[in-house]
């Protein structure tokens, strides 16, 4: 049982094969936004690398969002086109829980933050409870007060991780009442590997879809509906 | 151009450069096996053009679908296809990326041959699709919604552009007055409607000529001269004739169109005219232009309407070209926005 895993949500570029219980190679950079340049070669590499036929794949796992819009349509299409081509199942993770998983087994609670820009994050709550991964808050998109706040009622430890933390360093470390840490340098972003493995989870509670029913989650809807919205409060958005 | 492997060569084609996500399979590159267009117009109305968020949103819901639908069509499977084509630029950066990474990871996965292609050139291709006898050279006038270029096809996979417009497209003009008389988005198909019921000779609408540069275009002095007649007719009191206007605009663009076209033919002594492009549709212009040819005893020719819209039949054909010039694209090809037509 193979599952490849795409991850191209933000920054970083991430591509990973899981086999069983073993994660049997990732490539992962976090460089710059060239994705739709990067990831295809990027993945042909660690296909010929682990000397494996594509068609040996057996699902494909995408960070659904939310993410980088771009960056989650070039993920999503690529996962897409590959689907279509193998007719082989999409696995869609969504980005912030697999963002969670790198730091799998914790007993703190883990806040992943991406900047989601006007003043906001993607961010979400979870923790392991028992041996299983808890999503407590599923992923969403709310100014950084409000997920600390939450983690303040809550009051127990947290780690913060993702390339949000960078940019509400500051805020964190003066709004938040708990004891925190942040993430070290190889969990704190995106990994392929990470979603590669949640998704084998996934895959075996059945929650896959076809190709061509595989769409991202932006968690957003476009700037252009956001202002028809404003104007008009009936207006339910399409895209 | 001749084929010489001898075998019949199926492309499967993708173009998702603004609003339309489609896809066609393609033989030799005039057969066209399946032609699939999913158009996203209606959504964009209520924004009064195309949004590119929302255009690229629409489209990676489709594109599988689209070309699933465009095998079944054919009645082929990858497994059938010599190669893939996909529109890699000029457009829309968001919605091009869509068509290119699917297109990418279709070649890589089945081992096929990818080919990029240029959305002009494939508009200017679509005319080999029904004129099985049309070849190269001959001199054709692209005029859509985004480009207005008079192109001289020198050869197959060989353009020159030998005139083009300094500001607006033609097409971007007739959305604008599209808009100023109240007809809505897209602007092109409902001025060449109502323009049917009114007078081309009610209104003189000045042509822009430019100094130095006969065979190059300006659309944005007579759009600017109709908003202004509306204005001056509104400060008056005046009522106004939609359709009058609709007329002498159209009349008055497809005037300076035909005009350019034909000094070009006389001066490279071409025999052969084609249009293309979503404007290619109106009628105004394809009854001018046939007359103006006809006149001149050149041949000239035009596609369908299907053709003429964004397609992927028309990147088909333009792809087959290429694919035989050796053209090949790599796992790293990218969506290049303003791409120059004859950029390789």
């Amino acid at each position: 049982m193979k599952i490849l895993a795409l991850e191209s949500s933000g920054l970083v570029a991430s591509v990973a094969v899981m086999e069983d219980q073993k994660m049997i190679g990732e490539f992962t950079t976090n460089f710059k936004k060239t994705h739709s340049q990067t990831l295809l070669p990027m993945l042909d590499e660690l296909i010929k690398t682990l000397d494996m036929e594509l068609s040996d794949i057996d699902a494909i796992a995408v960070s659904k969002g939310p993410g980088s819009f771009t960056g989650l349509r070039i993920g999503s299409a690529t996962a897409k086109g590959l689907g279509l081509a193998l007719n082989k199942p999409l696995i869609p993770v969504p980005t912030v829980d697999a963002l969670a998983y790198n730091l799998c087994g914790t007993a703190h609670l883990i806040c992943p933050m991406m900047d989601a820009r006007r003043q906001q994050v993607y961010t979400g709550l979870y923790a392991f409870e028992n041996g299983h991964f808890k999503v407590i808050l599923p992923q969403r998109a709310v100014p950084v007060e409000e997920i600390i706040d939450e983690i303040n009622q809550r009051g127990r430890s947290v780690i913060f991780l993702g390339d949000g933390v960078p940019v509400y360093k500051t805020l964190i470390e003066s709004s938040v009442q708990t004891e925190y840490q942040f993430a070290p340098a190889h969990l704190a972003y995106q990994r392929a590997g990470a979603l590669g493995a949640l998704a084998q989870i996934y895959y075996s509670e059945g929650k896959i879809e076809t190709a061509s029913a595989h769409r991202p989650d932006y968690l957003r809807v476009s700037q252009a509906e956001r202002e028809l919205m404003e104007k008009d409060h009936s207006y339910k958005p399409q895209a | 151009m001749e084929n010489a492997q001898g075998k019949d060569v199926l492309i499967l084609a993708i173009e998702s450069s603004c609003d339309e996500t489609a896809a066609a399979v393609v033989k030799n590159g005039r057969e066209v096996l399946s032609n699939v267009i999913s158009s996203q117009i209606e959504l964009h109305k209520l924004f009064g053009g195309v949004v590119p968020e929302i255009a690229s949103r629409k489209h990676i819901e489709k594109i599988n679908e689209v070309i699933e639908e465009a095998l079944c069509d054919a009645g082929v499977t990858l497994d059938d296809l010599d190669a893939v084509g996909v529109t890699y630029g000029p457009g829309l950066v968001g919605a091009l990326l869509v068509g290119v990474a699917e297109a990418k990871a279709i070649s890589y996965a089945k081992k096929l041959p990818l080919v990029g292609v240029h959305h002009i050139e494939g508009h200017i291709s679509a005319n080999y699709i029904e004129n099985k006898n049309l070849e190269p050279p001959f001199l054709c006038m692209v005029v859509s919604g985004g480009h207005t270029h008079l192109v001289l096809v020198k050869d197959y996979g060989v353009y020159e552009i030998i005139g083009r417009t300094r500001d607006d497209a033609a097409g971007e003009a007739f959305d604008k007055v599209a808009r100023a008389i109240g007809l809505g988005y897209p602007g092109g198909p409902k001025i060449d409607k109502l323009a049917k019921e009114g007078n081309p000779k009610a209104i003189v609408f000045p042509k822009a000529h430019i100094d130095g540069a006969p065979l190059d275009f300006s659309f944005s002095g007579i759009k600017s001269a109709v908003l202004n007649y509306i204005n001056g007719c509104k400060m008056k009191g005046e009522a106004i004739n939609e359709a009058d206007i609709a007329a002498s605009f159209q009349n008055a663009v497809v005037e300076v169109i035909v005009e350019k076209t034909m000094a070009a033919a006389k001066e490279l002594g071409m025999k052969q005219v084609c249009l293309a492009g979503g404007v290619a549709s109106n009628s105004a212009l394809r009854e001018a232009m046939k007359n103006a040819c006809e006149a001149a005893k050149l041949d000239f020719y035009y596609p369908s309407p299907v053709l003429c819209t964004d397609n992927a039949a028309m990147i088909g054909a333009a792809a087959y070209y290429e694919y035989l010039a050796g053209t090949r694209h790599g796992l790293d090809l990218n969506a290049v926005p303003n791409l120059k037509i004859g950029q390789r």
